[in-house]
């Protein structure tokens, strides 16, 4: 039998180790030279990787361009945490952001909703943001929580004009992660652009049931190919999965939350891009005049927070884009209502 | 839902199947020969993120899918060693050490893409081999002979590792060391070499299972991509009773339901998709309470083995 003070003394050097390797991998994405009053500090909470080519990623370059736009990291500071799916770690490191004084703490997932209603009034000097949502909580009596949504149905509507006029098989899949959120409003948007474009084309929906299968959303995206759909779209950071599938079968892709272009050049056609930037400007500016809640922001095509972002490497016929104008205009101007 | 049941369904279920099961099987396969032997590593899930990371960062840079392929066995290796280390030299607790190796495995997969690769990229992973002959046969070889060359070997590996653990002196010292470590010892098998052995092929399994996802089967490396499959690779090996035709056979229950899950929505069958999504798991879990065979389970399986001792 071996010594058992050596036995505890490996396995705590071994412990050291590996906590010294899965310290997490968030950090302030720029260290700023000295803080000042002056600094306005934002953190958020991802329920993904801040790079996964969807709707955390979208936040997360929202937030470097404000960060550029008001001066770069002496004038605005962000930290961050990722792929914290798990609803009771995002809310210790919501409550750990607050009490480490960050002016603005985002929670950017919908399932955060709950903790963020028990953390906010623990700390009424700070300002709270989450989405996608609009409830502010104001009727609970709290005054600083910020919400945020996105009318994704809008885009789905617009990139589902286009799937329709570029589907030569009238079959289109989409791959969605589960029934619920801005994915949700997105495949049924997409869904009724289609069947206004063209109201005999079948549009077939599967849903993986996860934000983060991209074994399945694969076995998905081929299962809709192999009957007989010829354009695909979806949502989450799990489409990536899919997207490689659309580019061995040459399949055209449309994308969500983020620009998915550079993804498979060849065959994404266009994708909805969420800008969060005018969103956080409206927040950083009234926090800094002592309002720190009570407002909702709706993303729209009308105030721009909503793109339809073509991709350059794609060439899409011009009586489609015409199309997908008109189609945009008409959301805007009222003529054309979708369904969320 | 009358078009449902069609020969070109069949044979989508049984194609998306056949790849759903790819990974399950080098992982839990390679699970088997360490439980065989005594030891439970639940540390499979972040061994194949480090295989899917070291794998396809290595093709990337280099251009080379086999050097990729060799990256992600070595590191497999190397993180099984590093089990064994912590199991069966240290003797810590094995479920506990696992759960430890999983969650290092899913931290420095995810940090070390943060610094090298940064954004999700796609490589042109290994393509498909169509087999001489048999790839000609209608619908069966589009089905069954069409694959990348790790379906195959995944497949491959179950009749060999059959026949590694039945007919072979190292199969019988690895069944022995985990049926009854203070016998094997006394007749000079030495347990703790048996258990690094299997822990660290194990761990290559687990790397080559991570890589065929990452360079086979969908050809990129995002942040926690194997979801939880490590999770069920070990509970396909209780599933399938420590032998590797039952783990096939709970592989592919487990993949064909998945895909025909798919299919069902597809085809717009009146169901929920919550309830779908269910079916794979519900009736793995069925097939588990009905025909577990645990007649073979290593009787020494999670003890840290301790000469001199009982």
């Amino acid at each position: 039998m071996k010594p058992v003070v050596f036995r505890v003394s490996l396995l705590a050097v071994i412990a050291t180790m590996l906590l010294a390797a899965c310290a997490p991998a968030a950090a302030p994405a720029t260290p700023t030279a000295a803080a000042s009053a002056s600094v306005f500090k934002i953190a958020v909470v991802f329920p993904s990787a801040h790079n996964d080519a969807a709707f955390s990623q979208s936040m997360y370059e929202a937030l470097l361009t404000v960060q550029k736009d008001m001066g770069g990291p002496s004038k605005v500071e962000i930290a961050y945490s990722e792929n914290l799916f798990n609803v009771p770690d995002a809310a210790a490191a919501i409550r750990d952001y607050a009490s480490k004084g960050y002016n603005l703490v985002i929670a950017h997932g919908s399932q955060y909703g709950t903790s963020l209603e028990q953390i906010a009034p623990d700390f009424p000097k700070t300002a709270f943001a989450w989405g996608t949502s609009l409830d502010t909580f104001q009727e609970a009596g709290i005054n600083n929580v910020f919400a945020y949504q996105a009318d994704a149905e809008q885009g789905g509507y617009v990139q589902g004009v286009m799937a329709a006029m570029l589907s030569k098989s009238g079959v289109i899949g989409i791959t969605g992660p589960v029934e619920a959120g801005d994915a949700k409003l997105y495949v049924d948007g997409f869904k009724q652009g289609v069947l206004a474009t063209k109201p005999n084309d079948k549009v077939n929906i599967t849903y993986t049931g996860s934000f983060s299968d991209v074994s399945l959303m694969a076995a998905a995206a081929t299962t809709q190919i192999q009957n007989g759909a010829d354009v695909l779209t979806g949502s989450s950071q799990s489409v990536v999965g899919a997207i490689g599938v659309c580019k061995d079968k040459n399949v055209l892709w449309f994308g969500q939350q983020w620009d998915q272009a550079s993804l498979a050049p060849s065959i994404v056609v266009s994708s909805q891009v969420y800008d969060w930037v005018p969103t956080l400007e409206d927040m950083i500016a009234l926090v800094q005049k002592g309002v720190l809640g009570g407002k909702g922001y709706t993303l729209t095509f009308a105030n721009k927070g909503l793109v339809i972002q073509y991709n350059p490497s794609y060439t899409v016929p011009a009586d489609v884009k015409s199309a997908a104008d008109a189609a945009t205009q008409g959301i805007i101007d009222g003529k054309i209502t979708v369904q969320p | 839902m009358s078009d449902l049941f069609t020969l070109s369904v069949l044979m989508g279920i049984i194609v998306s199947g056949i790849r759903l099961a790819t990974p399950y099987l080098f992982a839990a396969i390679g699970e088997t020969f360490a439980q065989t032997s005594g030891v439970l590593n639940l540390g499979v899930e972040g061994i194949m993120l480090m295989g899917a990371f070291s794998g396809f960062y290595i093709a990337s840079t280099t251009g080379s899918l086999w050097l990729g392929l060799l990256t992600a066995a070595v590191v497999g290796i190397l993180m099984g060693l590093l089990m064994a280390l912590v199991s069966v030299t240290l003797q810590a607790e094995q479920g506990i050490s696992g759960i430890g190796l999983s969650l290092f495995g899913l931290g420095l997969s995810s940090l070390l893409f943060e610094k090298t690769i940064v954004s999700v990229v796609a490589i042109s992973g290994f393509q498909p081999i169509r087999i001489p002959i048999l790839g000609n046969i209608p619908y069966i070889g589009d089905a069954l002979f069409d694959h990348s060359i790790l379906v195959y070997a995944a497949f491959l590996l179950v009749p060999l590792s059959i026949y590694v653990l039945n007919h072979t002196p190292i199969g019988l010292k690895i069944r022995a060391v985990g049926q009854n470590p203070q016998a094997a010892d006394s007749l000079g098998i030495s347990v703790a070499k048996i258990r690094y052995l299997t822990v660290s092929f194990g761990g290559m399994m687990a790397g080559i299972a991570g890589a065929s996802l990452s360079l086979a089967l969908i050809d990129l490396f995002q942040e926690n991509m194997t979801n939880g499959m490590g999770y069920i690779a070990v509970a396909l090996v209780y599933f399938g009773g420590w032998n590797p035709l039952g783990v096939l056979g709970g592989s592919l229950l487990f993949s064909f339901v998945n895909a025909f899950q798919l299919w069902l929505q597809v085809k717009g069958v009146q169901i929920p998709s919550n309830i779908a999504l269910m079916m794979p798991y519900v009736l793995t879990i069925v097939a588990l309470a009905f025909a577990a065979n645990r007649a073979r389970q290593p009787t020494a399986l999670d003890k840290p083995f301790e000469r001199g001792e009982s």
